[in-house]
């Protein structure tokens, strides 16, 4: 369960202090193995919410709660483990281009402190999941733009995460591929992952109808 | 021939997985290494130099320090085996032998010429048990034994030349300590240089939820074993520089060592830990000061 109570968030402005507020007042909850919509337009605030739900960014004031642990700035040992249960999508994949398809997948397995036997099993099943057996090997720079959202994605739910964060995921990808992918995400939502995906694409939305969050310059304007 | 490649393929890969962060290419198994093998050459230096140091005195304390000469007039020469038996009598005289007249004129030499007929005092040498003793009851009773025989005691000097080397130690302990601080300084710029060029590769790590430790861990494994690298080179370089020096100051030390076995191979020995461990600390410091502003 995600929880939101009155949750602002400010970024460092250059002269040290606190920009204005990038998020304002959000109180909110999403119940766990929901599906959620994140709806707005560029710079409304979507990546900023996301980045707070996969908590590269605390909040600067209100009360954040993400899979059932209040987030605490004086905790911060606690997070790594928290952020291990929660599956990232990036909006610009984030993949590091030294790693081959597979290791990027198992990115997230190893930081979890898995045995290097055990690994190849779940990779493999997340590359054929996503429609990349055979390009184990490859590096990202060899792969297209839907094929290395696919590797972002599969590296995102490696882990069976509790938490499925998911930044604009079709950007990159035909409507086919990403009536794919929706596809791909709805089936983990139904294996019990809550998920959420911010999107500015209202007929993915319509494809697949679901509860959503509407931001605009920051605050909540519509949940449901 | 394509089972290498593939083989070779599957190396490169299990290679880079291991080092998610690309440190292997961030920081570099060249710069780094130089400038720690400089510096641990500098170190190996100082060091040799402080040991060198410490030796000489050692030496001019316990050699040259207990070595005091008498003189007797050369109206005196005749009693020379009553001075040897007077000396040789005394408790704080550990040896005593009288200089060859031989030996005195060739010493001369050089000063004096070619000059057999001048008169030249008779000469003894000899060794205290201690350094601290006063040598003027020594004096005493061997002028009033022999007139005319003096006593000299090269404590004086000895006491000049060890504050000296004290000297040369303590300004070879300081060259240590600033190679240590640049070897830090160093260690904190190469760390921050590799923090900026793997900066993206930190905050995705970070946000797949890698820990302070790991992150800073992976850094100082790389950094520590690129210093030690770099002072195992510095310190294999010394060796050669060490042992020429050791042959030159040989005569001074006595003239009885090789220059191999005087080395100091323990210092040498631990320059490399010393330095991974220097080179480890710091970047766990630098990595993990750098982290904070991540949430």
């Amino acid at each position: 369960m995600v929880r939101f109570t009155a949750v602002g968030l400010r970024y460092p402005s250059p002269d040290g202090g606190l920009g204005p507020e990038a998020l304002s007042d959000l109180t909110f909850t999403l119940p766990e193995g929901s599906f959620t919509w994140l709806l707005g337009t560029s710079g409304a605030g979507k990546s900023s919410l996301l980045r707070l739900l996969y908590l590269a960014q605390l909040p600067t004031h209100g009360t954040l709660e993400v899979l059932g642990h209040q987030v605490r700035p004086d905790r911060r040992d606690a997070l790594p483990a928290l952020r291990r249960r929660i599956g990232v999508v990036f909006q610009d994949f984030r993949l590091l281009p030294y790693l081959s398809a597979f290791d990027n997948v198992a990115l997230p397995l190893r930081l979890a402190g898995r045995s290097e036997g055990s690994l190849r099993p779940d990779v493999t099943e997340m590359l054929r999941w996503v429609g990349l057996q055979g390009k184990e090997m490859s590096l990202p720079e060899q792969l297209s733009g839907g094929e290395q959202q696919r590797i972002a994605i599969a590296r995102a739910v490696v882990t069976r995460p509790a938490l499925l964060v998911a930044d604009e995921p079709t950007g990159n990808l035909d409507s086919h591929q990403a009536r794919r992918l929706l596809a791909l995400l709805t089936q983990m939502n139904r294996l019990g992952t809550t998920v959420v995906v911010a999107t500015h694409s209202e007929d993915l939305v319509a494809q697949f109808p679901s509860p959503s969050l509407r931001l605009e310059a920051g605050r909540l304007v519509h949940h449901g | 021939m394509a089972d290498d490649r593939n083989q070779g393929a599957v190396a490169r890969r299990i290679r880079r997985a291991r080092d998610p962060l690309g440190l292997k290419r961030a920081l570099s198994d060249r710069l780094l290494p130089g400038l720690v093998a400089a510096m641990a050459l500098l170190a190996a230096l100082a060091l040799a130099g402080s040991r060198g140091a410490e030796a000489l005195k050692e030496r001019w304390q316990q050699g040259a320090a207990a070595a005091v000469t008498v003189q007797l007039p050369p109206e005196q020469a005749g009693r020379m085996e009553d001075a040897m038996a007077l000396l040789r009598a005394r408790p704080e005289v550990a040896w005593a032998e009288p200089v060859n007249p031989e030996r005195m004129h060739e010493l001369l030499r050089p000063w004096l010429g070619e000059v057999p007929a001048l008169p030249l005092p008779s000469v003894l040498e000899l060794r205290l048990h201690n350094t601290a003793l006063d040598p003027a009851p020594l004096q005493r009773a061997l002028s009033d034994a022999i007139p005319g025989a003096e006593v000299e005691a090269h404590g004086i000097w000895v006491a000049r030349l060890a504050a000296l080397a004290r000297s040369v130690q303590g300004v070879a302990l300081a060259v240590l300590a600033l190679v240590i601080g640049v070897a830090v300084a160093v260690v904190a710029v190469a760390t921050r240089a590799g923090l900026a060029s793997r900066r993206q590769a930190i905050e995705i790590l970070h946000d797949l939820g890698a820990t302070q430790s790991d992150i800073a861990g992976r850094f100082a494994r790389r950094i520590g074993l690129l210093a030690a690298g770099g002072a195992l080179a510095g310190a294999a370089i010394a060796v050669p520089a060490l042992a020429a020096l050791s042959g030159l100051a040989a005569p001074l030390a006595g003239g009885m060592v090789q220059p191999w076995s005087a080395l100091p191979w323990l210092d040498l020995a631990l320059l490399p830990p010393v330095a991974g461990l220097i080179g480890w600390a710091t970047a766990q410091l630098s990595v993990r000061r750098w982290l904070r502003r991540l949430p």
